[in-house]
């Protein structure tokens, strides 16, 4: 540094008047508002104000001198399965309860006010969290440590004074005033972080590249990527949503090290709700002074600027992300010259993951001692990983990297849905592969997952069961791929084209086992011909279906069979005339009028009008419907 | 930046002005096409012709080149656009959770297949891969407003009730458009 600037410590410029008995925080991350936590909030500001005794307030604008209650929306509290969640906290006469309620409706309100908040009697059937008492939902938080998504789900993401009375920027104060750009990158180093976004590359190394590359006209770059595609990760969505601030944060620090001055987060457009979050919290920090020029007063200068992503999966790798934000298709290029050398508009560049980047302000301020003494051999600290599919508790979990499979799936995620039996479990998306029940004891590591033919990737987990279809999935992420290819090489155009036509042609029936071999052969072709990442993983899934669950592919292809009931040409449905009661369930559900019959006498399926939908199938009750 | 859901499409006159003031903000900003074209489209609605070569110009770029961008990416519509969009989430969860069930019968209940717009030009259906809501598939996205854990049944039950929302207030901005703010 050597400047005579005094560094401004970074305070709240509205503490709170009131500390507020009761206080309400509602989960308005995109799941929780998908389940309607805008109304339940909106009940709850409503009933309050119905009720004499309590005034709601907005502990920062109001002084209450008897009873008062906060309502605030928080980014997403996790456990989405059971959203809305409402999380309550009591203090009175010294003491402080804390509750959560899950699948709150806004009709529950009046009766949560009354017995809870006025009587003091929370109501036990509805809850998720109980304070000290266990819970059947307890496994998925007990095991879990939250240091990137250190205040999403608990602060108010659109009030940048809720981040700063939580500490926030104070490891930015840190580094502007203690450290050294070679002093950070060294922490950072010695931490272990990797790039959370899939690849899992040294954090602190790229940043040491990046910082040692000499820019011609002082101008050097420093990028977050935020163009989350893989299908199935919600976890930058949710930390975007949950705490922008701990990002600028964590990308300040980082153009500190390496020495940039303007910065650029590059976010899908599908991602309205965290744009709009971003935007906001991005005008407060410039307002702050803790974003823009000379930061907290001192000589360093950032700003960042937002460029929303216009649809189009391969964005997410590096080179076609700087592409696009020049304004051009985004397009892969070769490397080297590798961005930290030569980047956007030629000009060293550094790009990070958006979890990659939250993380950061916790490893300044703990050390980064504290972050690699958690975790597992190569892989240290703490990963989010998005739960969703056939899991009974969806939603997202930050846990120390090294824990098995099975503890995150079963333990975490509590298991299949609906007592469904287990089958494979999709990692890292189009990127990635299915794994078996026979693999779930492998820890979570980047280099044990990759020996799988899998990838931890973004840390996207699709739970799925028996009737899922594991070569509709192969056939699925192709689709996908398929579809992103930017084209601009043939072996990922043309190649993940032929292997989609391949998996179709066994979906549909008229696979043979030549085409089996054909398929494999195909996808090693695409691995090593393709220009980038996308096309060189796009096999992965394919690669990992066939070694592990060849027999289903074999079956589609020997006996003509889809054990799932999900590829339609394989399966047909029939009523077995002596289990039907002649409920007429099925005939209200069938979209095609294929099911015909008297009340309370056996009915019959036309196989012409029959779609396979199997809506039937799964309306019966009485074992009638037969799939074969 | 406007939103398509404030945006009133039929006032020439103010669209124009937007479009003006659009071109002004980026003039010599670099990388500014395919910004352009995300602010263009939320003014228009959609892209049409006279307004990419206007695009193409004020980026000083050719129109091949501004037409080989906007069609690259998935946002980018050339065509007209109805009032409502309904995504119809195809991420890997809603997938298989039975995303493929609800596409079909919400097909069906508007008449129209994806990607087209209905005849009063008031809904479109689009399948779009992953909205962000993994934990509550499959979902429906109505405007910026996602609907979770849901069935056939229930898919058109909502997208009925919106509907009937949008149909009864004229032509009102109904709740689910609100907020999220940004197209």
């Amino acid at each position: 540094m050597g400047t005579e600037r005094t560094i401004i410590k970074p305070t709240p410029q509205n503490p709170w008047l009131t500390i507020p008995e009761v206080d309400i925080r509602i989960c308005l991350g995109t799941g929780g508002v998908a389940a309607g936590s805008r109304e339940v909030l909106k009940a709850f500001e409503e009933e309050l104000a119905r009720t004499d005794m309590i005034a709601v307030i907005r502990p920062r604008e109001d002084e209450c001198s008897g009873q008062c209650a906060s309502v605030t929306g928080t980014g997403c509290q996790g456990l989405c399965a059971m959203d809305p969640l409402v999380e309550i906290h009591l203090r009175r006469n010294g003491s402080h309860s804390q509750v959560t309620y899950g699948q709150v409706t806004p009709a529950m309100v009046p009766e949560i006010i009354e017995k809870h908040i006025l009587g003091g009697e929370p109501i036990e059937k509805w809850l998720v969290l109980n304070g000290d008492e266990a819970t059947e939902y307890n496994p998925f938080y007990d095991a879990q440590e939250k240091l990137t998504l250190r205040h999403v789900g608990i602060i108010d993401p659109e009030d940048i004074d809720d981040y700063l009375e939580a500490g926030g920027y104070q490891a930015l104060y840190k580094v502007l005033t203690e450290m050294t750009p070679a002093q950070v990158i060294d922490e950072i180093k010695r931490s272990g972080l990797r790039g959370r976004g899939g690849a899992g590359f040294p954090t602190g190394q790229k940043w040491e590249f990046a910082a040692g590359y000499p820019t011609p006209d002082g101008v050097k770059y420093f990028i977050c990527n935020g163009d989350e595609g893989d299908p199935g990760a919600f976890m930058d969505c949710s930390a975007l949503e949950g705490e922008p601030h701990a990002v600028f944060e964590g990308m300040a620090i980082g153009a500190y090290a390496i020495g940039a001055s303007v910065g650029y987060m590059y976010v899908r457009a599908e991602y309205p709700l965290a744009l709009r979050r971003i935007k906001i919290g991005l005008k407060a920090a410039e307002e702050r002074g803790l974003i823009g020029d000379n930061i907290m007063g001192s000589d360093f200068s950032f700003h960042i600027r937002l460029k929303e992503g216009a649809g189009a999966f391969v964005c997410g790798e590096e080179t076609a992300l700087m592409q696009s934000i020049e304004g051009e298709r985004g397009m892969p290029r070769l490397r080297p010259p590798f961005p930290a050398e030569s980047g956007l508009w030629t000009r060293p560049t550094n790009i990070n993951n958006v979890e990659t980047l939250a993380v950061v302000p916790w490893i300044i301020t703990n050390g980064a001692e504290a972050f690699a003494s958690r975790g597992y051999e190569k892989s240290k600290g703490t990963k989010v990983f998005a739960l969703a599919g056939k899991v009974n508790r969806t939603g997202l979990a930050e846990v120390p990297m090294g824990m098995t499979l099975r503890e995150v799936i079963f333990g975490i995620g509590g298991g299949v849905k609906n007592g469904k039996k287990f089958k494979a479990v999709q990692m890292g998306g189009p990127s990635g592969g299915c794994l078996p029940e026979s693999l779930l004891d492998l820890p979570v590591d980047y280099e044990t997952i990759n020996q799988t033919g899998a990838i931890v990737g973004s840390g996207g987990m699709i739970v799925i069961d028996e009737d899922n279809c594991i070569v509709d999935t192969a056939r699925y992420f192709l689709s996908f791929t398929q579809q992103e290819s930017c084209g601009k090489c043939p072996p990922c155009r043309i190649g993940t084209k032929r292997m989609l036509d391949l998996l179709t042609k066994i979906c549909e029936g008229k696979g043979t086992l030549g085409d089996l071999d054909f398929l494999e052969e195909m996808a090693q072709q695409v691995k090593v011909g393709s220009l980038c990442a996308l096309g060189g993983t796009a096999p992965n899934p394919v690669f990992t279906a066939l070694r592990y669950f060849r027999d289903e592919f074999e079956e589609h292809v020997v006996d003509k069979k889809c054990r799932a009931g999900i590829c339609t040409a394989l399966v047909t449905y029939s009523i077995d005339p002596d289990n039907c009661t002649g409920c007429r369930a099925c005939v209200r559900v069938c979209p095609t009028g294929a099911i015909t019959g008297e009340r309370k006498q056996a009915h019959v399926l036309n196989q012409e009008l029959c779609i396979k939908c199997g809506a039937c199938y799964e309306k019966c009750r009485f074992d009638a419907v037969r799939r074969s | 930046m406007t939103t398509i859901s404030t945006v009133d499409h039929t006032d020439e006159q103010g669209l124009e002005e937007q479009f003006q003031e659009l071109l002004e903000h980026y003039r010599g900003e670099r990388g500014a096409l395919v910004p352009l074209l995300q602010g263009a489209q939320a003014i228009f609605g959609y892209l049409p012709e006279d307004v990419m070569k206007r695009v193409a110009h004020g980026a000083g770029e050719p129109l091949s080149k501004a037409l080989g961008v906007a069609t690259f990416y998935a946002q980018f519509r050339l065509r007209p656009h109805a009032k409502h969009t309904i995504r119809c989430c195809h991420g890997t969860a809603c997938h298989v959770s039975g995303a493929a069930r609800i596409s079909e019968e919400l097909v069906k209940y508007l008449g129209i297949e994806a990607g087209e717009n209905t005849p009063d030009m008031l809904y479109t259906i689009e399948e779009v891969h992953c909205v962000g809501a993994c934990g509550m598939a499959p979902v429906v996205m109505i405007n910026d407003r996602a609907h979770g854990k849901l069935t056939p049944e229930k898919a058109v039950e909502v997208v009925r009730a919106f509907c009937a929302e949008v149909e009864g207030e004229g032509d009102g901005v109904p709740e689910a458009a609100d907020e999220a703010g940004t197209e």
